[in-house]
């Protein structure tokens, strides 16, 4: 890990809800053009953790947070959350697709950012439909409404709006848990062609799907009160073949989670 | 770590201990249904009566003459309808243009962004809480109550007169708590997953309330809009203390005018012509039928292009 350059560096953080800890003191680098997954059982703060990147958690009321988190050296608390939020991109757990034609769908962050240009948005729409891997099933369908699509087809809709704006970073929340398994492995081949150019970071439920798709993998755990912390944190292949932590260990057992 | 769960003990005699007999419940399960029924008949019944009632009366009067000529005033009622149809018209465009910006708005800014300042201040709070008691409480306040409030307000104290203008603004008060409430409806209704979704694609709060909540709140608002249409075609009282009652044709917002509803009861109650008073109501009602059959059509187009059946 220690030649790969650091895309996400973060810094004894906590997150609180009101007086609810929600996460504990974590420190992690996370790596550039990698695909770094987040494992452990429920309600142990993974989603906290990762909508700390793009400050989704700012939206809900009483939020707090202590210690530092650093894109490519900047503080992610100081910049302006439009910007933060153009450059760290989100899928989320269920396909969302605004309720507008596949080509406005895709065209919509763009847009928000200010481009106005037909011929440059087109070009940017049928850009991002091939990189998410939807353009042949959609491409004669541009102005069918996008929740007409079936769920795998909406969430790769999602994921090809997120890269219309052209991230450094997308964060994913349980992508794939509201689809089937063909659509499922779809997504993750999908994530080993984006990794080339992108920084996924991939809150999963799914054991297998850690091990499969992600190069390294962090297992959180709750503690007494509830708080999430960090267990373990490495390539995905040790983490799973030997892991250090022996909480680690029985959790990717199943023998709890 | 608590006990295993292989020793927990299942208790498994207390429903069927509590079952009663099937014959008691069956037999409640009929009487309950038979006064549903029986509530539900005698309901559609009364309505059909009034509406039939009207309908039969009125429909003999209804031609093209009483369409389109304008009333001639006195007491026996002579001349048809014509100028009232217009000025309903008028009242209508008029009141929606002044309520729905102000109702809509109001809407978004309860949904969208009263949250916010609520945590930052405490007056501020107090305020809103206050603001949403009253549009609760307006939306049950009777009409002559606006009309009084009208009449005091614009006629007397702005000194519009009894004319479209002051009609206008007193029907909007009329009918912006029901916008507000249902535009409200429409924007609560709108998932938070696609505003999440803008938001994490960069675009700012009014980008997203713009572009995507207004967008999928628009058929839960145009339904506000549309019933509140109706609302100011069935009004009476309220306009007889601002609009006035001429039966001339308004030709400026400063005049006065009368609407239908107003016409039927100015008939009714001033003339000899009662025939007439039903052959505008049949014409009343046959609008406001009209505009709840656009309603349903409206609302079902627009749930199925948003579910993207249609396109």
């Amino acid at each position: 890990m220690e030649s790969m350059k650091t895309k996400l560096k973060v810094q004894d953080f906590s997150v609180f809800y009101g007086d609810f800890q929600a996460l504990r003191d974590i420190t992690i680098d996370i790596p550039i053009r990698q695909i770094t997954s987040i494992i452990g059982p429920s309600g142990c703060g993974k989603s906290t953790f990762l909508r700390a990147f793009n400050r989704m958690n700012d939206l809900i009321p009483n939020t707090s947070h202590e210690g530092q988190i650093f894109m490519d050296g900047q503080d992610l608390f100081g910049v302006d959350v439009v910007e933060l939020r153009k450059r760290v991109g989100m899928v989320f757990q269920r396909p969302n697709p605004f309720p507008k034609t596949i080509f406005d769908n895709v065209a919509y962050g763009p847009r928000a950012h200010g481009l106005r240009d037909r011929a440059k948005l087109a070009e940017i729409v049928e850009r991002s439909l091939r990189d998410a891997a939807l353009w042949d099933e959609v491409k004669d369908d541009l102005n069918k409404s996008g929740l007409a699509l079936s769920g795998g087809q909406q969430q790769r809709l999602c994921i090809a709006r997120a890269l219309a704006v052209e991230p450094e970073v997308i964060l994913m929340d349980e992508p794939a848990s509201a689809l089937d398994p063909i659509a499922t492995l779809r997504i993750e081949e999908l994530l080993q062609t984006l990794k080339k150019n992108y920084t996924i970071v991939i809150v999963t439920h799914n054991m297998q799907q850690a091990a499969r798709a992600s190069d390294y993998t962090m297992f959180f755990n709750m503690a007494e009160d509830r708080a999430g912390y960090l267990v373990e944190y490495g390539p995905t292949a040790e983490i799973f073949t030997k892991p250090r932590e022996k909480l680690t260990e029985d959790y990717i057992t199943g023998r709890f989670g | 770590m608590s006990k295993p769960i292989s020793d927990v003990q299942l208790e498994r005699r207390t429903v069927q201990q509590a079952t009663s007999s099937l014959a008691r419940r069956q037999l409640s399960q009929r009487v309950a249904f038979a006064f549903v029924w029986l509530a539900g008949f005698l309901a559609v019944a009364a309505l059909v009566w009034i509406i039939g009632y009207v309908m039969t009366q009125g429909v003999q009067m209804i031609n093209l003459e009483f369409l389109t000529t304008r009333p001639a005033g006195g007491v026996s009622g002579e001349g048809g309808m014509s100028t009232t149809i217009v000025t309903t018209l008028y009242l209508v465009v008029l009141t929606i243009a002044i309520a729905t910006p102000l109702g809509v708005g109001a809407a978004i800014y309860l949904v969208e962004y009263a949250g916010e300042a609520q945590r930052e201040s405490r007056l501020v709070s107090y305020i809103i809480k206050v603001a949403r008691t009253g549009v609760e409480i307006l939306a049950g306040v009777p009409s002559i109550i606006f009309g009084l409030f009208g009449f005091a307000l614009f006629v007397s104290f702005m000194k519009l007169k009894f004319s479209l203008l002051s009609a206008g603004l007193s029907g909007a008060c009329l009918v912006l708590p029901v916008i507000i409430r249902t535009s409200e409806e429409a924007l609560l209704a709108v998932p938070r997953s696609y505003r999440e979704g803008s938001l994490a694609l960069g675009a700012t709060k009014w980008q997203t309330n713009v572009s995507v909540v207004l967008p999928a709140a628009t058929p839960g608002i145009i339904t506000g809009v549309i019933l509140s249409v109706g609302r100011i075609i069935a009004e009476t009282a309220i306009f007889w203390v601002t609009l006035g009652g001429s039966y001339r044709l308004p030709t400026n917002l400063l005049s006065s005018g009368r609407s239908m509803a107003l016409h039927v009861y100015m008939l009714a109650s001033e003339t000899r012509a009662f025939e007439k008073a039903m052959g505008t109501a049949a014409i009343l009602i046959t609008t406001i039928v009209l505009l709840n059959l656009i309603i349903n059509f409206t609302s079902r187009r627009f749930a199925a292009r948003m579910m993207g059946r249609n396109r």
